[in-house]
């Protein structure tokens, strides 16, 4: 079949963008991007494996002003991806399907996100501290 | 003159029959990935942030307990990781060779890394 530019639904750029909306793409371009975090990990552990001599370098990556940035960015996107997940969860049991639900599920699952991150990184700060 | 139901002739025509198999293992990786990522980060924060030294990690992941949920974690992390590309893939490529390209791509890359994360950790696990 030739390709031909067809218009798509829905038609975004038409589209007032909503909580339902924006939460449901912000899950996909989370898991999209978890995948970097995926990719990092095999880094890790295959440096680990070599020896300690290169367990520092990731060591000395992940504790630079970028590694710094980039575990921020991971662990929120992670925090955000598993409560809306749970949400997710939640749906294909049948509950949480009204509108009134939905938009309330939505505004907790971004208040839990940003609690589970917060929370997170109160327990690196312990142990940044502690050792 | 056909004897055969309209059920028989439908029959391994249709779906591949293999979508609730995927829809299904997306939800029993999550399920599980719910507490083993909690774990994970603590994990990692201890580990990175807490600045551990080499001779910690590895006796560490030496112990039952953490090899077998980072084993856990990379196995479902890396499948639910494979099933969810796919769909992102399947929804917005419609290039049947591109399409292809992207989802050989996600399967090998997924297939490698876990391979590559399960052999890094057994080797620090067992290697005294």
């Amino acid at each position: 079949m030739a390709l031909r530019d067809r218009p798509l639904s829905p038609h975004l750029q038409v589209y007032r963008p909503q909580l339902t909306s924006v939460l449901s793409i912000f899950h996909r371009l989370t898991g999209v991007f978890l995948a970097t975090g995926a990719a990092m990990l095999c880094c890790w552990l295959l440096t680990a494996a070599a020896g300690p001599e290169y367990y520092e370098w990731s060591q000395w990556f992940l504790t630079s002003w970028l590694g710094y940035a980039l575990l921020a960015a991971w662990s929120y996107c992670l925090f955000y991806h598993l409560c809306n997940g749970i949400r997710h969860l939640f749906w294909d049991v049948g509950i949480g399907f009204s509108l009134k639900a939905t938009y309330a599920s939505g505004v907790l699952m971004v208040l839990a996100s940003f609690g589970l991150t917060g929370l997170s990184w109160g327990l690196g700060l312990y142990f940044y501290f502690t050792g | 003159m056909r004897i055969q139901t309209p059920l028989a002739r439908v029959r391994h025509l249709g779906s591949a029959k293999e979508g609730s198999d995927h829809w299904w293992w997306q939800r029993l990786t999550a399920l599980l990935l719910v507490p083993l990522s909690l774990w994970f980060v603590a994990s990692i924060w201890w580990l990175v942030i807490g600045g551990a030294t080499y001779e910690a990690f590895q006796d560490w992941l030496s112990g039952p307990v953490a090899a077998i949920l980072m084993l856990l974690f990379i196995g479902m992390m890396f499948y639910h990781l494979k099933l969810g590309l796919q769909v992102v893939i399947e929804d917005y490529v419609h290039t049947k060779a591109v399409k292809w390209t992207f989802l050989v791509m996600i399967n090998l890359g997924c297939l490698i890394g876990a391979i590559a994360a399960i052999y890094s950790t057994v080797a620090v696990a067992l290697g005294g």
